[in-house]
Parts: structure tokens; sequence; C-alpha cells
């Protein structure tokens, strides 16, 4: 039977010693924000390292102890008897670097001026992430997981894992992600980097000094990002062109001639803008396109993903979705077929979803089935 | 076509039918027969596996459950890798721990490179696809051998219910002509006489019905033709 892990509770882990960036500089001391499900066995093999994508974070599943409201991220994928069954895998979730959600990033104090780093935090990597998720794993005594998994950019840290520590990952799972962004991904996320540096609010990335944030730039960018998200099908089914009506509203069907809310689909994005500006951090935004644009390990072999992934020992399960336009399942099939052309261990699925790239994390019967079925398989190899 | 040796199914020595080194070594040496015993539920599975050297790479095409593959991997310790489109196949290899790629075998087989498997298989799927050249030249390219079967429109039964004004359903066809996946419809001699049109020299033939080996009359007798093919020019012996 499927249940929740319950109510959790995030920690701090702090690392005093600093951490060489791909940018040249160095972190100073920092904190990673940590949550964990289920046991770590006594041969510490059965932990599993579940990596975010843009704008998630440590608290992949449960609820919130400080609020029954917040429902973990992958909470349909992990928990007791669920897919990633935590009755039998120690899972890890963890708060990465240059994010807002309690892991040291450009809202934490700079030790060495004591105001918050701002737009004088490293511009940071995948990379410069999976070296410090090693640190991680070192403090719980971890020396190679039994997976690393993740969806979207969550998956480029899985890969990167499987590139970086090869002896450290048994299985990648890599769930509707991409080896490298494609022009058009950099393109949307350009825009939604210009709508945030050109508002006024932003002050250069040092906001917080005066006690503001770019709400505006960070609406935009949210709504161009949910747009990537979701597939015209499921957008027509979704809101088609219906009409922002309160349901007793005088007019009907009848255009209001304005730049008001009009149409449902206008009315979702505001919604999803207006929140998402009220957590988010318009600077961790900034740092986390930018990961993803430079996000390419093939680049240093000549854009030849095949020579980049010659070293790599792992297992994986790649998995992607067929209305996905912003990492189409063509770009799960360049990694498929590097992986090919090395004879890995892989398995691939395109699963046939009409939810675009929102839909690695909806539950959908096909999706979860093969993930369990993958667990289950590891989990038999480990004895876990 | 006459001048083709059919393979007995029966006959011990055929290639690759002895006991496999790799079998060999192990605790519970693999019988041939144990083998064959558990691949008895397809009729084609047997020749195929008497087919298959140990240690392999082996790409089936349209895997299904991943049964011959999960076989050929535990017996003959092949590296396998399965393609199929159906998503309870894909489950049903990712359940037995099968590497299977989810694609539609109509869109070709660029994610694999020239020569890269020893063997493909192209097992009863050739008529299912519409692209009947373009995957059987895509098979020859992307391994140097390949075993192709397909059942035989020409076993005698079929035609005799064509004659009578039907088409065939039987143990080997077990569809109606509005519900079956099979697209192609081929016989023996059909399928000898596009091979040469498609770059594919025939090395071996197994023409079964029942399980059994046909020696005589395979295109009116024979209701499954099991092919042990190349790619034209390919001309290596098998290791």
């Amino acid at each position: 039977m499927e249940s929740s892990v319950g109510i959790v509770t995030p920690q701090t882990i702090h690392f005093a010693e600093p951490l060489p960036l791909q940018n040249g500089s160095t972190l100073a001391g920092y904190d990673l924000m940590v949550e964990t499900y289920g046991e770590l066995n006594a041969q510490r093999s059965n932990a599993v390292l579940v990596c975010h994508a843009l704008n998630a974070s440590h608290h992949v599943a449960g609820v919130s102890a400080h609020d029954p409201t917040d429902l973990g991220w992958w909470d349909n994928m992990v928990g007791p008897g669920k897919p990633l069954d935590t009755n039998r895998f120690f899972v890890i979730g963890v708060n990465n670097l240059g994010s807002c959600f309690g892991s040291t990033g450009p809202m934490s104090l700079d030790p060495s001026s004591g105001v918050p780093y701002g737009a004088r935090f490293p511009v940071i990597t995948v990379e410069d992430w999976v070296n410090a998720q090693a640190r991680l794993a070192d403090s719980f005594g971890i020396e190679r997981f039994a997976a690393v998994m993740g969806g979207s950019l969550g998956g480029m840290q899985a890969v990167a894992w499987s590139l970086m520590y090869p002896s450290r990952v048994g299985h990648c799972v890599v769930v509707a992600s991409t080896p490298k962004l494609s022009a058009q991904n950099i393109a949307f996320n350009e825009v939604a980097r210009s709508a945030i540096l050109s508002d006024p609010d932003f002050y250069g990335g040092d906001y917080y000094a005066h006690n503001v944030k770019p709400r505006r730039g960070l609406r935009v960018a949210r709504m161009i990002g949910h747009i990537t998200y979701l597939s015209d099908d499921d957008m027509a089914a979704k809101f088609g062109r219906a009409l922002r009506r309160e349901v007793h509203a005088e007019g009907g069907d009848a255009y209001q001639f304005s730049f008001d809310v009009e149409f449902e689909v206008e009315s979702y994005l505001r919604y999803q803008g207006d929140k998402f500006a009220e957590y988010f951090d318009a600077n961790t935004y900034l740092l986390i396109t930018r990961a993803l644009d430079y996000f390419d390990p093939a680049k240093e072999f000549d854009g030849n993903l095949t020579a980049a992934l010659a070293h790599t020992e792992a297992n994986y399960l790649v998995v992607s979705f067929s209305t996905d336009w912003r990492f189409a399942p063509a770009r799960s099939r360049e990694l498929v077929k590097a992986l090919l052309d090395h004879k890995r261990t892989v398995t691939y699925a395109e699963i046939d979803a009409p939810h675009g790239h929102d839909a690695f994390l909806l539950d959908d019967a096909r999706y979860h089935n093969l993930v369990r079925a993958y667990y289950d398989r590891i989990a038999t190899e480990i004895g876990a | 076509m006459s001048q083709l040796v059919d393979t007995a199914a029966a006959v011990p020595n055929a290639p690759a039918a002895t006991v496999p080194a790799a079998a060999a070594a192990r605790h519970e040496p693999a019988t041939q027969q144990s083998i064959f015993d558990s691949l008895t539920p397809r009729a084609d599975f047997r020749t195929i596996a008497r087919w298959v050297e140990p240690r392999s790479s082996v790409l089936d095409l349209g895997c299904g459950d991943g049964s011959l593959l999960s076989i050929l991997r535990a017996e003959l310790e092949i590296v396998g890798y399965g393609i199929e489109i159906n998503d309870a196949g894909v489950l049903a290899c990712a359940e037995k721990g099968v590497n299977v790629i989810q694609q539609n075998l109509e869109d070709g087989l660029r994610l694999f490179e020239d020569q890269s498997f020893d063997l493909a298989v192209l097992s009863q799927t050739l008529q299912t696809i519409h692209q009947t050249a373009a995957i059987l030249r895509e098979t020859v390219r992307v391994a140097r051998q390949a075993i192709v079967s397909f059942p035989n429109f020409g076993y005698w039964p079929h035609r005799l219910e064509v004659l009578r004004g039907r088409m065939p359903v039987s143990k080997a066809l077990p569809y109606q002509w509005h519900n079956t996946p099979n697209v192609r419809v081929l016989t023996i001699e059909d399928f000898e006489a596009l091979a040469p049109e498609v770059g594919i020299e025939i090395i071996e033939r197994s023409v079964l019905h029942g399980g059994r080996t046909i020696r005589w009359g395979h295109n009116w007798r024979g209701s499954l033709a099991v092919y042990r093919v190349q790619g034209v020019g390919r001309g290596k012996p098998s290791r």
C-alpha cells in the first residue's frame, strides 16, 4: 500500500571546507538544506539522491512540519510503497547551492562583507552542485549511491554524477531531461532573465537592501516558464479560449475590449506568476537558468556526447514524454544513443502523455510503474 | 533458392549449437535442452537460440516482453537490447531487467551505429511493419548477421482458406483480417525474391510447422520461416 512519509523536518548541514567552483572562484563555508526519508542500511548501500529542478527544493516528499499544506514536490514518486519506496531505500533531498530554500545562496550573508551576496554570489554550474552533493554523501558516509535521480534540470545532475563520480553511482534515473539546452531553450531563459534584470526593483541584484524584490520581473519569468512546461494540447484542454468570468457575471461571452484578464489562460499565468514572485528569489532564478544554459558535458569533447560518456559506469533509466517540447524526446534519445554507443545498460521509455514537460511531476501509471519496476530491480541487486 | 541449405532443428551440430563455454563454466551447466525447454513459448525461439553465439551482442527488434533476451542472457550471457513500442512490453522488459528502448521500428534504427551488434533479431515482426525494405536494410546495417522469422502465408491451409473465399485464421495467423497487426502478407518465395533487392544475403533457412522442421515442400507445408542473413558483401563467416 502506498502511503506518505508523513511530517518531515529539514536539517541544515554546514560544510566548513571551501568549495572550488567551475568559474575559478571558491565558495567559503556553506550550508546545504536536506531532508531524508527511510533508513540507511548497515552497508550504506541503499541511498538514493533526488535532485531538484529549477524552482524546487530539498522538500521532496511528505508534509512540512510547519505547514501541513506544503506537500513535497515529488510526493507521488517517493514514499512508503511508492515507485521510489522509502521502506527499502534511504532517500536524500537536497536544496542546491544558489537556491533560496535554506542552502547558501544570494540571500545568504557573505561572510567577507556581512551583507547578502546578492549579485556577487558566484555563477554556479551543475557540476558545482554535484561536487557539493558529493561532500553531502561523504557526510552521510555514503560511498556509492544506489541511484541518483532527477527530472529536467535534476536529470542533468544525475547525468553529471555518472560522469564526474562514475564509481559512486549505481544507477542514473534521468526523466524529461536533456544533455544540453537548445538555442530555443536558452532563448526562453534569456527572456525570463531580461524580465528580471529590467525590473526597476532589481537594483543590480541588491534589492534586499531596499526591502523590495523584482516581483514584476519574476512574474513574467514564471509566466514564460509555465508556457514551456505545458503542451499546446494540454493548454487547449485546460483553458481553450474560455473567457474569465464570474459565474453570474453579466455580459456572458461578450469581449470587454480591454487589457484586463480576458481569457482563462491569462488568469492562470498571472496567478502562477504572482504566487511564484512571493516565494522565489530573483537572483536564484538568474543563477539556475544560467546553470541550465551552461550544462553541456560534450563541450570539452568537441560536442561529442559519446566521447563525454566514455568513462561512465552507471546503468541508466531514461524517460521522456511525447508532448514535452521543452526537453523533447529527441533530446533524451541523444543521451540514449551515446549510451548505446558504449553498450551501457540502458532502458529508455517514451511515455505518450499529453501534459508536456510537467508530465514528469504528474502521476501517470505507465511512467510510475516503470520507475517502480526499475527500483524493484535495484532493490533486488542490493538486497534492500 | 533451391540451393539453400535448410537447417534442421534437430541437427545437434548446427552452428553455435554446442553447449556454450560460458554456460559450461558455471555451477549448473546449461544444456541445449534446458535452453530449448525454456524457449517453448514461441516456435521460432528455439531456432533463433541455436544461431546465437555465447556472449555476443544481440538486438531484438520488436522484443515484446523481453522473454527471448532474458533467456539468452541467462543461458548464453549475451549483451542484449530490445526495441519495443508497446508500453506493456517495455514495462515487462524493465521487470525482467532487460535493456529496452521504446520506439517505433518504422522510424528506423538511427540510435544504432553500423555493424554495432553481432546479431539482430526480427522475430515475427517483419510482417507487422509497413517500411519492409527499410527495416531489412537497417537490420543488416546495424548487425553483422540477422535472424528474420515470419509466418508463411503460403502454408497450404492458408491457401485453401483463400480459395474458399475467406482470409486464413490459424495458429500461425491467429487474427481476423480486420484486427490483425500483420500489414504485410508474404510467403517464403516472396521473402527470398525480395532479399537480394534489399541487399540481404541468406545464409541459412529453417522452415517449421508445429515446432518440427519441414524438409520438403516448405512453401506449402511450412507455417513459420526462420532465416539467418547478412548484408550482401558483409561476407564474413560467423566467428
